[in-house]
């Protein structure tokens, strides 16, 4: 059994050393299975950095009312009274102006990203009391707009990704001018994807009449969910379905995290089988190059399963340290990297940070070992395989 | 280790065939061969004739396609892959004619990797490695690598790892072959003070008849039989 320990060390140290002799294709293979854990990373870091931001976005105490039917604002419809009734509804929390209810109008607009300079969606959204329902709204250029008139104020993100959006520009929106008067974060970090204007100049532009699409709430406490959903929906008057915001924006993103995830393993399949082939190649030339010298050492009397031990060995360390460096690569480029994306639910840009966790690095390494396996099984067994003698004429 | 006769190799009607394709070609036939415990035998014979052949099939390297091969009482064409490595490991010393040292390991770690297949400790492997490389008179290239050696050093270093388990048999293939003159000299002074100073058997291949003139006895080999006669 030590024997065939030293035996193993023995060849894989060896095997090792003539990989400095082998620079080229050693480093193709590193470098292929380096790109493919890199992109790996990356692509799944999106859906990581994307579930985070819809996770982190939702406040418990707020909640969004649809119409029943609607699986997102955007098909959903509500007309001025039915969010008269939700506004007045039991557990909504009020101030001195009255209940903390917004009534909002979504729709998507046409804009030209800064970096491709190609038209992208932007959710414009109309809000009657939007900032003062969220409370963490906060300017931090600019102004807040001012009601009935054709003004916009836009969220960080958007005004990152978009041309146009600073304060002082305008956009062309309905055969309208409308001027941009202010930036803000907060409201989560979906508000920050999009444009505010108000809800009762927005109507006409888009000839609403007096319809919405949403309402948006704030509680007088987590707990008053299940009171106000109960007299939502046993209100004879509305046919509304009742979300935590929190809810509703995990729903949201659900579908996109698993597309972003399938694409990402679907790509990194794609390159994997790439890399694969460019580790079994290198295996297959570095066992050939090797043939004689593994032919000596089984003429000395070394067995076959460490020549193939050492092999796969070898051919796995390339992988680790392939694939770490493309880890550590994808890590440092990517991770928290500022993004923005299509929500495809409203066909809208999110904006997010990418986000590299650890399980999601250990998960690339753990590709990179399996294509370190796969690429370094077939030559080591034809490297065990060959009688002993044929391998020794193979000068 | 030596039979009744006393022969340490005992080879009895060995035929051998390659197919190359869908033809058969024969390279030994009913050949027969003993090698007395001592002796230094040379094998000599044209390209081609199987000298390499036979010795693979002494050395454990191939099996005959019939006929049978002992080695020291061990009848080696009956042994399982596992067991003939370890044979090998045992009772082996290989000379090739192109050293075939690993270039990534250093004339003592070359000279030591026999040892590793034994239960030996690393201060008992080097006492046998520093032993090995003083027979050689290769002590001060010890931390050398094999580009760094001559043709000649090489040899030496190959001839080390044969030696340094203290195998039953050693078998070189044309181990001159790639040596000039002065070189080849040496390494023929070296085997033949190994037969007779420290009683190794040795079965050589050679082309060169001053190699032969080094040995005990030289047998021919052509057309898939010995004789102690140089063919016409
Ligand atoms: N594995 C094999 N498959 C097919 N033919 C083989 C195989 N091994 C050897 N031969 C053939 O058997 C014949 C004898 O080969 P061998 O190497 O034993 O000759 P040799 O006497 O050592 O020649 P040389 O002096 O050139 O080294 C050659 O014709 C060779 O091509
Ligand atoms: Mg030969």
């Amino acid at each position: 059994m030590i024997n065939w320990l030293m035996q193993i060390v023995t060849l894989t140290r060896f095997s090792l050393g003539t990989v400095p002799q082998r620079k080229g294709a050693a480093t193709a293979a590193a470098v292929g299975i380096g790109g493919v854990v890199a992109v790996l990373v990356g692509v799944l870091s999106i859906a990581e950095g994307f579930r985070a931001a819809m996770a982190t976005t939702g406040d418990d105490d707020l909640v969004i009312v649809l119409r029943s039917g609607a699986d997102s604002e955007m098909t959903s419809g509500l007309s001025r009274e039915e969010t008269r009734l939700i506004a007045d509804a039991p557990g909504v929390a009020r101030t001195a102006d009255g209940p903390l209810a917004s009534s909002e109008l979504f729709v998507i607009i046409n804009l030209l990203k800064r970096s491709t300079g190609t038209d992208a969606n932007v959710p414009l959204r109309g809000v009657t009391n939007g900032a003062a329902v969220r409370g963490d709204i906060e300017i931090v250029e600019g102004r807040a707009f001012e009601p009935g008139r054709n003004e916009v104020m836009v969220g960080v993100g958007a005004a990152r990704a978009f041309a146009g959006l600073e304060v002082g520009g305008r956009i062309r929106v309905a055969q309208v001018d409308w001027e941009v008067v202010g930036v803000f974060k907060g409201g989560g970090g979906a508000a920050e994807s999009e444009i505010w204007t108000d809800a009762a100049v927005l109507q006409p532009a888009f000839q609403r009449g007096d319809s919405f699409q949403s309402v948006t709430a704030r509680l007088t406490s987590p707990s008053a969910f299940a009171t106000f959903k109960d007299a939502l929906t046993t209100n004879p008057r509305l046919q509304v379905k009742v979300f935590k915001q929190s809810e509703y924006l995990a729903e949201q993103s659900s579908m996109l995290t698993g597309f972003i995830q399938s694409i990402g393993v679907f790509i990194a399949a794609m390159m994997a089988l790439g890399a694969v082939f460019g580790a079994l190649n290198t295996m297959f030339s570095a066992v050939a190059a090797r043939a004689r010298e593994m032919a000596t050492l089984r003429a000395l009397g070394f067995g076959s399963s460490p020549i193939i031990i050492s092999v796969l060995l070898e051919s796995v360390i390339l992988a680790v340290a392939g694939g770490g460096a493309g880890a550590l690569a994808s890590y440092l480029a990517f991770d928290g990297f500022q993004a923005a994306t299509i929500n495809w639910q409203s066909f809208s840009q999110v904006a997010f940070a990418f986000s590299v966790t650890p399980p999601l690095l250990v998960f690339a390494i753990l590709w990179a070992v399996a294509i370190g396996i796969v690429g370094g099984l077939f030559p080591a067994i034809r490297a065990a395989r060959m009688p002993v003698a044929t391998a020794l004429r193979e000068v | 280790m030596s039979e009744r006769n006393g022969a340490l190799v005992h080879i009895e009607r060995v035929n051998k065939t390659f197919r190359r394709g869908a033809e058969e070609i024969h390279i030994l036939s009913q050949l027969n061969l003993e090698v007395p415990q001592g002796e230094f035998l040379a094998l000599m014979g044209p390209s081609g004739s199987g000298k390499t052949t036979l010795l693979n099939l002494i050395g454990g390297l191939d099996r005959p396609t019939s006929g049978s091969v002992r080695i020291g009482g061990d009848s080696i064409d009956q042994m399982s892959n596992r067991r003939l490595a370890a044979w090998r490991a045992r009772h082996i010393g290989l000379v090739f004619q192109f050293y075939n040292l690993l270039p990534v390991l250093t004339a003592e770690r070359n000279v030591e990797l026999p040892l590793l297949l034994t239960g030996l400790s690393s201060s008992q492997r080097r006492r046998h490695v520093e032993a090995a490389l003083s027979v050689v008179g290769l002590t001060h290239r010890a931390k050398h690598y094999p580009r760094t050696l001559s043709g000649g050093e090489q040899q030496r270093t190959g001839i080390a790892r044969a030696i340094v388990t203290d195998p039953t048999l050693l078998l070189c293939d044309e181990p001159t072959g790639d040596l000039d003159r002065k070189s080849g000299d040496e390494i023929l002074a070296l085997l033949q003070a190994l037969n007779r100073e420290h009683g190794k058997t040795i079965i050589m291949v050679t082309h060169d008849p001053h190699a032969s003139a080094r040995a005990t006895r030289t047998v021919y080999l052509d057309k898939g039989r010995l004789s102690s006669e140089k063919p016409e």
